[in-house]
């Protein structure tokens, strides 16, 4: 849904808006998902998100999500899966080194970044991610790392 | 050009105060010297002798030379070899690593080989995609981009630790760089990229070809503004185009290359169009190095190596020093002819 995907930057700040109070509420909502089990609900969830994230942005899954950091530009649909900006082939126009049809997402990313709140979230340095999150829910990994890890 | 501490070919110099490494082109860029880097063309070989013979030709004009890592995506004698064999007879490698076919335990284990091996300054590049090169059905691999590869060598050398926390016995020392394309989209975030990068642990630069200098004077004046100039030693990219036909070929063919009209009708306008290619390098050298920043330059020349020597030469970079390249003969751990 490439269309959807390019309203989803054009509407960057809309988004993190909605985003945030989505956490806030995920937040909120930990308890009773921490009794649940997030074992259990490890596969519903995902495949929510699955749905969700493909629609507006050709989530790809990589289970760390930073959409928040790339302008709701999903860094995972760059050919080289960048994290931290684009490479040094972007061709004339914006257009991606290996997908020529294809608008470089870092492009992309770079002009939601300047429509969001936060438009400095760019600038951070992301780690590599750890392949074995593919495929799993990064809402309640978010959660259990600001619940469990940072307890309120 | 010699330090007072001159090693014995192959060996390291004492690492000083501040410094990261035991290498020339350290030594040579936080000196203050203009300094001259220029790319070797890694051989489809397995012979030592291929690599020596291609490394000769640049003796006495550059200061460091670049071994590439598959670049374009094409198979050719491995940066982390050819960078051993030329640390064996005392040049100065830069190793290059990209991306794009190794994972996070290969790369790791190739940066404590190559740094065991005498290597002391490493390029770290995401690398071209798969569908550049000869093999487009390769698997890409990407598991780490330029800049996590820039922080984990960083976090090897200053924490003596892999990117699991497992200890090193001994860290690579090795002097880190980036390359860096100021005439690409989203040019605004160019400059924020490279404040990225040297936050993540660059310490030199090699940019793209750099052929339109408008462009280049912005980018470096924003990277002033970012206050980044203090933190970080650039080389500016140049090479000398061998034809307008090759100039509109690089640009189509290869990702990232931008060369502006104005360059291309002035070699369709010479008579001899690679005298020409080689006069718009020498005085882009020359207008290189007049800009604020810019603390040497890298020459890319693929299949005009030869003419990197002249080049250098003629533009006057040099200031009348020689760089200093291995004495024949008298070199035990020489292992090349004397054939040139």
């Amino acid at each position: 849904m490439l269309r959807l995907r390019l309203w989803s930057v054009r509407h960057a700040r809309l988004l993190e808006a909605i985003y945030e109070a989505f956490e806030r509420f995920l937040i909120k909502l930990g308890p009773l998902l921490e009794r649940i089990g997030h074992e259990r609900l490890e596969k519903p969830v995902a495949a929510l998100e699955r749905i969700s994230k493909g629609l507006f942005f050709d989530c790809q899954m990589c289970g760390e999500c930073i959409l928040s950091s790339t302008g709701m530009s999903c860094p995972m649909n760059c050919p080289k899966t960048l994290r931290n900006g684009p490479c040094g082939g972007v061709r004339p126009g914006g257009f991606c080194e290996v997908k020529p049809e294809m608008r470089c997402v870092w492009v992309e990313a770079w002009e939601g970044s300047r429509l969001m709140r936060k438009p400095e979230a760019i600038r951070a340095l992301q780690k590599p991610v750890d392949a074995r999150l593919k495929g799993r829910s990064s809402w309640l990994r978010v959660i259990r790392e600001k619940t469990r890890d940072n307890p309120p | 050009m010699k330090f007072e501490d001159e090693p014995v070919p192959g060996q390291p110099f004492p690492i000083r105060p501040g410094h990261s490494s035991g290498g020339r082109l350290e030594r040579i860029l936080r000196e203050g010297v203009f300094a001259v880097t220029a790319e070797l063309d890694p051989p489809d070989s397995a012979d030592a002798e291929d690599v020596y013979r291609r490394a000769r030709i640049f003796d006495g004009f550059i200061d460091a030379m670049n071994a590439t890592d598959g670049a374009g995506a094409n198979c050719h004698m491995s940066s982390v070899a050819v960078c051993a064999l030329l640390r064996r007879v005392g040049y100065a490698p830069v190793m290059q690593v990209a991306c794009r076919d190794k994972n996070r335990i290969a790369i790791q284990g190739d940066v404590l080989g190559a740094a065991a091996m005498g290597v002391c300054n490493i390029l770290c590049l995401t690398g071209d995609g798969v569908q550049a090169g000869d093999d487009p059905g390769a698997k890409p691999v990407f598991d780490l981009d330029s800049l996590s590869l820039l922080e984990t060598i960083r976090t090897m050398r200053e924490e003596s630790r892999l990117l699991t926390g497992r200890k090193l016995d001994s860290p690579p020392r090795v002097f880190l760089g980036a390359a860096t394309n100021p005439f690409t989209e989203p040019l605004e975030f160019q400059p924020i990229r490279l404040a990225k990068k040297i936050a993540a642990g660059a310490q030199f630069i090699q940019t793209q070809y750099c052929f339109d200098l408008d462009k280049f004077r912005i980018f470096m004046t924003r990277a002033r503004d970012l206050g980044l100039l203090e933190q970080v030693f650039i080389l500016a990219g140049v090479g000398p185009p061998a034809s307008a036909r090759a100039a509109r070929w690089m640009r189509s063919h290869i990702p990232g290359v931008t060369i502006p009209d104005s360059i291309i009708h002035r070699l369709e306008g010479a008579g001899d169009q690679q005298a020409e290619g080689r006069k718009i390098c020498i005085e882009l050298i020359q207008q290189l190095r007049e800009i604020e920043g810019v603390s040497g330059v890298h020459i890319m020349a693929y299949r005009q190596e030869k003419s990197i020597a002249a080049i250098v030469r003629d533009s006057g970079v040099l200031d009348g020093r020689t760089p200093w390249y291995p004495e024949r003969g008298r070199n035990p751990g020489y292992l090349g002819q004397e054939t040139d």
